[in-house]
């Protein structure tokens, strides 16, 4: 092994290219985009909309590589249905079924195995959908134990116990739904169902090992009830999106950027548990950038918003749903954030993985 | 409702109203850095108050000689390297360790030196390097890990000494002259370690104020508004608006533990060059830990990217957008300095919250042409 190289720049994947944030979306767009370039694929959305006879059906994919395999308020099998269910859901999609594809990793003990399968069953019962086909592989040991030690960063080495997990999942489109950012315009109100940050400081405080005053645990649901139910309010939704890795200053960008529109949001008015905000401080990490598995960000016509909020707040898992912000007629387009302290500042979408400080 | 720190922003541009002269004041920290523009405070300053970053960020201030004997280190066969997050992508020579991890190298992010200590144990056939960086905050957790494995006599186990004083350098700074500085808005963890003691030269030999202050937005402004106010009368004194945290003597327990395994020694600095006694180096008794004599490694030069300005930015001559490669060659996804890449660093954060110097410039400039 050698240390030489071109000094800048990446010519090999690194382990931010995975984190959900810009560099992520380079990699998409310069490298697996272009070879396979079509309609459906263009818009880059959760899923895909396919016309089909009876009212349009959405398919849409994601892989789980999340360690530990088990969290406080959750696992990687829980996480791989909510993950699925999810996205069909922020499309306007009412799940029909999913599909499941394993790859274990030799070593993995069985009864780790059932609990998450279990859990599994269990998740798609609480989203009311099933599994319905799969696969299974299963693939050598990639590094000796030894190697593994408790307490290390995300990306550092291979788990002990391996697994990770696809699920794809195919849903029908509701009647009457209109998700379109070019619909947006000055004045609509952002809304987001709950406390956010939870899940990526839950994962991310196991593995550092630090413990909180009370125990965080992700907020890792199916969504697809809650969204229904702000649907079924009859409100306008122009837009929605689960904040997962990126968290909500990721959609935020999203938004701003779709609609060519800033988007102004008061930190004050962002659902955050003190224990949430207390993590995030001592990890040194900005909560609107940590992942969410259980928060849906809506973008509604002002004259809709209470009844949205109405509707989130009748639900079990809007209960801390709250308007952080407004679209407001100014250019350039930026996401800026009024502080808790009166302040103002710009924020972006976050460029890959966030990296705990270290001093 | 005005809330308290709009309250102290307002006495802020009370206190300047009739001020001419700018007021140049360093915030020494990183974490400061961050926290100032987290919280939008940057747009609150009246116009005479001018921030400057100075030399408090760990990853900034390491010496590109440093990043490049620890990726000499990590290419070395059987070797796994252990270090802070925020090391990862810092370009030396030869590419960061991020790259030479996607190359195939053990490269392990850690969260504390204990951490690296244990994978020394669990990996008794592969040499663990932890690469040590930090000011007082985390040199003595170094210090209690060195004692630890000497201790357990872990043989596998050593330290690329890199950990650094803060209180010399800010003296450096002073001494140069080539920066006006009004006063020093002191961190708050380093000063937990060290004491707010610690800086009385600076007020003493320098007549510069200096304000130890945490790093809520109430603090931060706390600590300025008595900068301001004492620079503004003509004085300079010690001020601690942080003193439920931060004694006058600091933490006895962590100074005799430095004083124990570390001895302070000459070390280089990014822009600083060699600043006498400004670093930590082990101990006689300890010397079987360092990575660069049990490697036999020598120091090379310091070949900084020729547009870089970190060096500048952290020494407060220079704001990020006056680097002519601040948001365009350097962004956070292909950094070329340091302070680019650091969480800390103070171009990661004008371009994560201060729209790349004052402007929208930088919030699009990542989009594909």
């Amino acid at each position: 092994m050698s240390a030489t190289g071109a000094p800048l720049g990446h010519d090999r994947v690194v382990i931010a290219h995975g984190g959900g944030g810009e560099l992520m979306g380079r990699l998409i767009r310069e490298h697996l985009v272009p070879p396979l370039r079509n309609e459906r694929l263009a818009g880059l959305a959760d899923g895909a909309v396919m016309s089909w006879p009876g009212g349009d059906l959405v398919l849409t994919t994601d892989s789980y590589v999340v360690t530990p395999l088990e969290f406080p308020g959750g696992d990687i099998g829980r996480l791989a249905v909510a993950g699925t269910v999810n996205d069909l859901a922020v499309m306007g999609a009412t799940p029909i079924a999913l599909s499941l594809a394993l790859i274990l990793e030799e070593g993995l003990p069985l009864d780790l195995l059932d609990r998450i399968i279990k859990s599994v069953a269990t998740t798609a019962h609480e989203a009311g959908v099933e599994v319905v086909t799969g696969d299974t592989k299963v693939i050598e040991r990639r590094t000796t134990p030894a190697l593994s030690v408790k307490g290390e960063q995300p990306g550092a080495a291979a788990p002990q116990e391996g697994l990770f997990v696809n699920t794809a999942g195919v849903g029908r489109r509701r009647p009457g739904v209109r998700l379109d950012l070019r619909r947006v315009e000055p004045g609509d109100v952002i809304l987001v169902n709950g406390g956010i940050a939870e899940h990526g400081l839950a994962v991310m405080s196991v593995r550092s090992g630090i413990e909180f005053e009370s125990v965080l645990r992700s907020d890792v649901v199916p969504l697809n009830g809650l969204i229904a139910a702000v649907l079924d309010s009859g409100a306008d939704v122009k837009f929605m999106r689960d904040a997962t890795r990126g968290g909500i200053a990721g959609v935020l960008a999203d938004i701003s950027e779709g609609c060519a529109r800033t988007v102004e949001v008061h930190e004050a008015r962002v659902p955050l548990s003190r224990t949430a905000r207390h993590a995030a401080e001592m990890l040194g990490l900005d909560p609107l950038t940590v992942a969410n598995e259980g928060k849906c960000v809506f973008v509604v016509a002002e004259k809709d918003a209470a009844r949205v909020l109405g509707a989130c707040h009748a639900h079990a898992l809007g209960a801390d749903a709250a308007a952080i912000g407004r679209v407001v007629d100014r250019s350039p387009p930026l996401v800026e954030l009024v502080t808790r302290v009166g302040g103002r500042r710009v924020v972006q979408r976050p460029y890959g993985e966030e990296l705990p400080r270290i001093c | 409702m005005i809330l308290p720190v709009q309250e102290m922003a307002r006495e802020l541009r009370d206190l300047c109203h009739a001020r001419r002269e700018r007021i140049q004041l360093m915030e020494v920290c990183g974490t400061h850095t961050v926290a100032v523009f987290r919280h939008g405070l940057r747009a609150m300053l009246p116009e005479a108050v001018r921030l400057v970053s100075g030399p408090g960020c760990p990853v900034c201030v390491t010496a590109q000689r440093h990043i490049d004997a620890a990726i000499e280190l990590a290419a070395r066969e059987g070797v796994i390297l252990a270090t802070y997050g925020d090391m990862m992508r810092v370009p030396g020579r030869l590419g960061s360790l991020e790259r030479l991890r996607a190359q195939g190298a053990q490269v392990r992010v850690v969260n504390s030196a204990r951490s690296a200590l244990e994978l020394a144990r669990a990996n008794r056939d592969h040499p663990v390097v932890f690469l040590g960086v930090g000011f007082e905050t985390t040199a003595p957790a170094t210090a209690a890990t060195v004692l630890e494995a000497a201790r357990e006599k872990i043989g596998n186990f050593s330290v690329l000494m890199c950990h650094k004083l803060v209180v010399p350098a800010m003296r450096a700074l002073l001494s140069a002259g080539d920066v006006p500085l009004d006063g020093f808005l002191a961190p708050g963890h380093v000063s937990v370690i060290i004491g707010a003691g610690a800086y009385r030269p600076i007020v003493e030999q320098h007549h510069r104020p200096v304000v130890v202050a945490g790093f809520e937005p109430e603090q931060i402004m706390r600590g300025l508004v008595s900068l301001v106010r004492q620079v503004i009368e003509g004085r300079a004194d010690l001020d601690n608006v942080y003193s439920r945290v931060v004694s006058d003597e600091g933490n006895r327990v962590a100074l005799e533990l430095l004083d124990r395994v570390f001895v302070a020694a000459d070390t280089p600095w990014r822009e600083l060059g060699v600043i006498p006694q400004s670093g930590l180096e082990l101990a006689p008794a300890y010397r079987q830990f360092d990575a660069l004599r049990r490697f036999d490694i020598v120091l090379g030069e310091d070949e900084d990217h020729p547009l870089c300005r970190c060096g500048e930015v952290i020494t407060g001559k220079a704001e990020p957008r006056e680097c002519p490669a601040f948001a365009g060659q350097c962004t956070p996804l292909s950094p070329i300095g340091p302070c680019m890449v650091s969480s800390e660093g103070t171009c990661a954060a004008w371009y994560k919250y201060g729209r790349g110097g004052e402007g929208p410039a930088t919030h699009r400039s990542e989009e594909p042409a």
